[in-house]
């Protein structure tokens, strides 16, 4: 920014911003909101949690559009000089893989179970499962049906952004916007078949540790394409208005690694909770070990 | 290590004014004084807990926490006796949650490591300054939920969330179903997303931000302590915010990770915490190392000894400090196999744990050593941390830790280094870098005294609770058998002893603002050799607008 320093480095020095001081109060506000709304309860005889959560939740959007878009209007003025630019890719490997570690969890949470089904010292889960992953009763997925359909689908989205990210680099525009309109559409079409396969489940999501594991990692996993395909729309809309050059275009460049890391996440899923977690995994698992 | 650091005059004509300055702050320091007085705060608000779960202690006996459970929760006589139970709890719950996310580390890495660590590699500031500043204000947030948490419903007929800090299900899950662990849990959540972004900061920082010619291994080992530390944030909250997720889906939404009726597993959680949790006491204790490591040798007026294997020492700690976390969980049914793999690995750690603390022996020796405050803070720390250490060793033999898990050895363990050994390097900090931040010298009396009141209060509070422990006597109880009680009264007289000192150190903070005796750049002499000493006091609001050049030689 403008600022009236005499300063002889390449750092960026920001000027004030609110955006940290009320993104924290929307949270706040947000966190609020949904204690109130899971415990129904009442503020002088009013339900209003679900209200006080969504105020706390616009107000977070609302942060997160002001704070980007002045990152946008920096960037687009100069401010992102080589070193400024490295520390933006070290910003966004580092928080990928705090996600990377956020999803650790949910992996433990399905290998704890889904690794040592006949665990005598868990007996209750033992008897209520059988002794046995996929757990009697449960009729998981097919993975050879829609998981692999949507399998081929992000994979293929993984390809048209790549296209895309080549055709910047060679200053086609038009090759640009097609490469990230197929690859918003991909990913629009993968949330599509995942909720319609949610819809086909023959298990629930509560009461059951085979619902919880199943539908909280691939659901968390869900939630990820949903924000990556909206960070991908941004660039489209970015592109569509000018913005992005061949050798600067640090935004695009992030909604791409972050698509990576959400295919990478899905075919982890995919190999382990879909296949090696399905009875034809089991089986196909038990027959190479005899 | 010789600097060529080129001054820069300061250009009072930007700094902004008012509220909006520290508010929608991006300045690396005045983020840093306002962690720094919110670490006082919360440290008051945890420390008044603390006295208070004394004062019960004292006496065996319900004494306090029945009037108190009638004052604050507004139990009535009848119900008064199992409310104030359950507040006792609340109370341990509040004070632990409170000393570690809102008072240790708010200290040590937003503060201290907010002002210093850009100082000392030659930056001009963070390397994200405006994340910098949500990292701040996420804290009051988080902070502010907890509070909640305290006055409303936890289990039925009680308010507030009991169970300590390791928060294990099923006692949080369907022992609580109030809306208080949710409080609680939302803002662990919050505190979490706090500590991630910070971590990303400091790692961007010190990766991308080191002025010409501070290569890694010229950079002082503050600045070392926080790389390490970020990396543990980094990789272990998320795992804490996917357990606390999983927590709250089964406490509101129905699913089944921790009910063993629905074929979950409560030892899941208490694995997915630990795996947190134990890099977590590394988290609080490693910006210490670095922060002693300086003073010993401003004091000893010599460099310091073993710099590589410090520096290294770190490095091992945080990476074997991975994969030690279920030594927590001894009792917890684990295989045989299993816990000779944990007991072994926890055993590694006190290796380069050795190394360190005979390196800064070594520093010691042959120095020119020049007693001043934050130097016989830094001498108290090593020694006490060694107790709490050695104590540590002890704990963990699985054979060992079948008797001790749970009792007062546990708590005079990690208090030991923790309460000695972190909160020490937090007042040895304190008096080496006020001068520095404030630009006033603190009378080096006030923290000599200081230091001997909270070494004499704190020692008295902490060491009969290795005879309680020993003895058998379970923590998390308001109430204890008669045979426990001498050295429990012995305890809580340290622990007013202790607090004492506090208030004596907030006397010695006013009265060292009234005071105004100004500090110069370097108050501590040739000794005092990293870049913050080669700045005015206070430091220009934006320092080094021409980068410094580093001189001299890897170590």
């Amino acid at each position: 920014m403008a600022d009236a320093h005499a300063k002889n480095h390449d750092y960026h020095i920001l000027p004030l911003s609110p955006w940290p001081f009320t993104g924290s109060l929307s949270a706040f506000i947000m966190a609020v909101g949904a204690v109130l709304s899971m415990h129904k309860l009442a503020i002088g005889g009013l339900h209003m949690g679900l209200y006080i959560f969504g105020a706390g939740l616009l107000g977070v959007l609302y942060t997160m559009f002001g704070w980007w878009s002045d990152v946008v209007r920096e960037a687009n003025q100069g401010d992102h000089t080589r070193v400024v630019q490295m520390h933006h890719r070290y910003g966004m490997i580092m928080f990928i893989a705090s996600e990377v570690m956020f999803f650790v969890a949910w992996f433990w949470a399905y290998f704890d179970v889904s690794l040592y089904p006949t665990d005598t010292i868990q007996y209750a889960r033992t008897e209520l499962i059988g002794a046995h992953w996929p757990p009697k009763g449960i009729i998981p997925f097919s993975p050879w049906e829609l998981p692999l359909f949507n399998t081929l689908i992000l994979l293929t989205s993984g390809c048209t952004v790549t296209w895309a990210h080549h055709a910047l680099l060679h200053d086609d525009r038009k090759g640009l916007k097609q490469g990230l309109w197929l690859t918003i559409a991909l990913g629009a079409l993968f949330t599509y078949v995942q909720i319609v396969e949610y819809r086909h489940a023959t298990f629930g999501f509560s009461g059951h540790i085979f619902g919880s594991t199943f539908f909280m990692a691939t659901g968390f996993h869900g939630f990820h394409v949903f924000v990556g395909t909206i960070f991908l729309a941004i660039c489209l809309m970015r592109a569509s208005r000018g913005d992005f050059t061949s050798k600067q275009h640090l935004g695009f460049e992030f909604a791409a690694w972050y698509w990576h890391f959400v295919d990478v996440v899905w075919l982890f899923l995919f190999a382990a909770i879909y296949v090696w977690g399905s009875d034809w995994g089991r089986a196909a698992a038990g027959a190479a070990g005899h | 290590m010789a600097y060529a650091a080129e001054l820069n005059s300061d250009h009072d004509h930007a700094i902004p004014t008012g509220w909006r300055r520290y508010v929608y702050s991006t300045n690396h320091k005045d983020i840093g004084m306002m962690y720094l007085w919110f670490a006082l705060f919360a440290g008051i608000v945890g420390g008044l807990l603390s006295v208070a779960m004394r004062l019960e202690l004292q006496e065996p006996g319900i004494q306090y926490f029945n009037g108190l459970a009638q004052l604050i929760q507004g139990a009535s006589p009848e119900t008064a006796m199992d409310v104030g139970k359950h507040l006792y709890n609340v109370f341990v719950t509040a004070h632990g949650l409170i000393m570690i996310f809102f008072m240790v580390m708010p200290a040590l890495i937003g503060g201290f490591a907010n002002w210093f660590v850009p100082i000392m590699i030659g930056a001009p500031d963070m390397a994200f300054p405006r994340m910098n500043n949500v990292s701040f204000w996420l804290l009051p947030a988080a902070f502010l939920l907890l509070i909640c948490s305290m006055f409303v419903e936890g289990p039925s007929g009680a308010n507030g969330v009991g169970g300590g800090w390791t928060i294990y299900p099923p006692l949080s899950t369907t022992g609580q179903p109030g809306p208080a662990m949710d409080f609680a849990i939302l803002g662990l959540h919050i505190a979490g997303a706090s500590s991630i972004l910070g971590a990303i900061n400091f790692i961007t920082t010190i990766f991308n931000m080191r002025a010409p010619g501070m290569t890694l291994h010229r950079m002082p080992l503050f600045a070392w302590s926080v790389l390490v530390t970020a990396f543990l944030l980094l990789l272990s909250l998320p795992v804490l915010a996917g357990a606390i997720t999983m927590l709250l889906t089964d406490r509101n939404f129905g699913t089944s990770f921790f009910s063993p009726a629905g074929g979950g597993d409560p030892i899941l959680f208490q694995h997915l915490f630990w795996f947190f949790g134990h890099p977590e006491v590394y988290i609080l204790i490693l910006p210490a190392f670095g922060i002693i490591s300086h003073i010993v040798s401003t004091f000893s007026k010599k460099p310091i000894f073993g710099y590589l294997g410090m520096a290294y020492a770190m490095v091992a700690i945080g990476a074997v400090g991975f994969v030690v976390w279920a030594h927590h969980m001894f009792n917890s049914g684990l295989s045989l196999a299993t816990q000779q793999f944990f007991v072994a690995a926890t055993m590694v750690i006190a290796v380069p744990t050795g190394v360190k603390i005979f390196s800064w022996i070594a520093t010691m020796w042959g120095g020119s050593i020049d007693f001043k405050a934050p130097m016989v803070w830094a001498v108290g720390f090593i020694f006490l941390f060694t107790v709490g250490g050695v104590t540590g060793v002890v704990l963990a033999n699985a054979g060992v830790d079948r008797t001790l898990h749970g009792t007062y050895y546990v708590i005079a363990h990690f208090h030991y280094v923790l309460s000695l050994g972190a909160v020490f390097a937090v007042f040895a900090g304190w008096y080496y870098w006020f001068p520095k931040m404030t630009g006033y010298v603190i009378p080096n009396w006030i923290g000599i005294v200081h230091f001997w009141i909270s070494f004499i209060g704190a020692n008295i509070l902490f060491f009969p609770q290795h005879f309680l422990g020993l003895a058998g006597m379970p923590r998390r109880y308001v109430d204890y058998p008669d045979s426990y009680a001498y050295w429990n009264k012995i305890s809580s007289y340290g622990s007013y002893i202790f607090a004492f000192g506090i208030v004596f150190f907030i006397c010695g903070v006013v009265y060292t603002y009234r005071r105004k005796e100004l500090a110069g750049n370097n108050p501590w002499g040739e000794g005092a050799t990293t870049l913050e000493w080669t700045l005015t006091s206070p430091p220009p609001y934006h320092q080094f607008e021409t980068l410094p050049r580093i001189t001299g030689s890897d170590h």
